[in-house]
């Protein structure tokens, strides 16, 4: 089987696009992929598309009315949060499989304003407020109660999470907030559903990334290994079942999982990854992650946040682009958002955020229900 | 009778016998001994895969406080705050509800806790009535 190579990426600059359709921003994303390699749609024989919203609307087919519409094969991908990951990797499988040589996998999401899943129910009455909270910021703090349960983890370590990403998002352009956010205003800010404050949970934003992948033959007969980044590593998984399961959304065993395959493929361990981009939807989570992806042992993601190892600068340097705390998290589009900054920092193109000497890097995405997608990108 | 007055059970797992308490229905895999909530027909076990089929169980109506957190801000119109936590029923079976009548010192991970039936207080469009469960403390004094 070819090995798997990213020869072009990009996303454009998240923010709020209320004028604009899921296809006009997801051709913006594919046409700066494809510009970024010099290929053109006619080169793709094939587009894996991830959206959320819309899903079962046929975008894929949407976006190519807008860029070109050569008859390739269209495969339309929603997988909540993990959309854009899991069409990524749609498309890395039709390469291994032999099935195609160079394909383009896009991820976008047209989000609006306010909370997830706040629509009426048509049957019934929302449990919302009756039986416990439903929302996200309740879920993933009922995920930071638990690590605080088990560990004593405090909402100073939750909060300096967010300090951190907002602080990296100030270097990336790309970000939605460029704000710097001290300790005091991250944990005075409105309570949400403790320990998660306002500024402790992700942005919802308008976006669009995309990605051109290719075998190693193709990329060779193309001059174009020169930045390309070479997939070591993919594993995709749903939530493995655990007595909490049935009462909670698990996002910790299903990251285990995917971490434990993505590392096996790759044949490398935590201690050779150089920088990572995770599923920092809310504050508590990146915390929870550093543990399940083996970054530190469990019970000491508090310490290591409070080492400073995980900012720009320090030993394992995670959410350099600003996380979905600061960046944005346009559900679609994130996961090949993530694996556009690995690649950004692999290729050393990643100006005054640049992870210096990045080799390997991971992203990790979960999806509520549960999903989770991991993948691990080594410099060519 | 109209449909108007007839208190439905906000899920199916709890049940609501004719002349008799609310309690929670739950099923006992047959082949793992996984206990799940709800008595529906599955067709097998989540846990283990298992087709030996399920028996029904009364789950306990005490338990004890595994998780929870204060949410302070919801969806527009849920009233705010109110304490979400998830709890595990002695003999098995976990879910997640609101804690409520609990005194704020007394509020704490291992609470024992007990479940109690009432009023949803909410109705839907057709203006039906629901009954939920509820967690309260189960000692008297971390009651408010």
């Amino acid at each position: 089987m070819s090995d798997v190579y990213v020869i072009g990426i990009d996303m454009i600059k998240f923010g709020r696009f209320p004028e604009r359709t899921v296809e006009h921003l997801g051709a913006e994303a594919a046409l700066m992929a494809l510009d970024d390699c010099g290929l053109t749609i006619r080169d793709m024989q094939a587009l894996y598309c991830g959206n959320q919203g819309q899903a079962g609307a046929l975008v894929g087919q949407r976006v190519l009315k807008e860029i070109g519409q050569t008859g390739i094969q269209v495969i339309n991908v929603a997988n909540a949060c993990a959309t854009g990951a899991t069409a990524f990797r749609d498309a890395w499988i039709s390469i291994k499989a032999g099935l195609y040589d160079i394909v383009l996998a896009v991820g976008v999401e047209q989000m609006g304003k306010g909370m997830l899943g706040g629509a009426g129910l048509s049957e019934g009455i929302s449990p919302e407020g009756i039986l416990g909270s439903y929302s996200m910021p309740a879920v993933f703090a009922h995920m930071g109660m638990e690590h605080a349960r088990k560990y004593g983890t405090t909402f100073e370590q939750f909060a300096k999470v967010s300090v951190k990403n907002h602080h990296h998002s100030t270097l990336n352009p790309k970000a939605m907030y460029r704000k710097e956010t001290p300790l005091d205003e991250v944990m005075n800010s409105e309570m949400m559903a403790y320990p998660n404050t306002k500024l402790m949970c992700s942005v919802n934003v308008d976006g669009s990334a995309a990605a051109v992948l290719c075998s190693e033959k193709k990329a060779k007969e193309l001059g174009l290994l020169k930045r390309a980044v070479r997939v070591r590593g993919s594993a995709l998984q749903s939530d493995p079942y655990t007595t909490h399961n049935l009462a909670m959304m698990d996002f910790n065993a299903v990251t285990q999982l995917a971490a434990k395959n993505a590392y096996e493929m790759a044949s490398v361990g935590p201690e050779d990854i150089d920088l990572i981009e995770l599923h920092d939807c809310f504050a508590t989570a990146e915390l929870v992650h550093y543990e399940n992806l083996g970054i530190c042992k469990d019970g000491e993601a508090g310490q290591l946040i409070d080492s400073g190892a995980t900012a720009l600068g320090g030993k394992i340097p995670v959410n350099v682009s600003g996380g979905l705390l600061s960046k944005g998290h346009p559900l679609g589009a994130t996961g090949i958002a993530n694996i556009y900054e690995i690649t950004t920092h692999l290729r050393g193109e990643a100006g005054k955020r640049q992870v210096e000497g990045a080799r390997i890097g991971l992203t990790h995405v979960v999806g509520a229900g549960s999903a989770c997608a991991v993948h691990i990108l080594e410099k060519a | 009778m109209t449909a108007t007055d007839t208190l439905r059970p906000i899920k199916p797992f709890v049940k609501l016998p004719p002349g008799d308490k609310p309690y929670l229905a739950g099923s006992v895999c047959n082949n793992c001994g996984e206990v799940l909530l709800g008595s529906e027909s599955r067709l097998a076990c989540p846990k283990c895969g298992g087709r030996k089929g399920f028996t029904e169980r009364r789950l306990a109506e005490t338990g004890s406080l595994y998780n929870y957190t204060t949410v302070e801000r919801s969806f527009p119109g849920v009233v705010v705050p109110f304490i979400s936590v998830i709890v595990d029923l002695d003999g098995g079976g976990t879910l997640k509800g609101n804690l409520r009548n609990v005194s704020p010192a007394k509020l704490t991970f291992g609470l024992p806790v007990r479940v109690v039936f009432d009023d949803a207080g909410r109705t839907d469009k057709n203006n039906n009535a629901y009954i939920s469960y509820f967690f309260e403390p189960a000692a008297a004094e971390a009651r408010l």
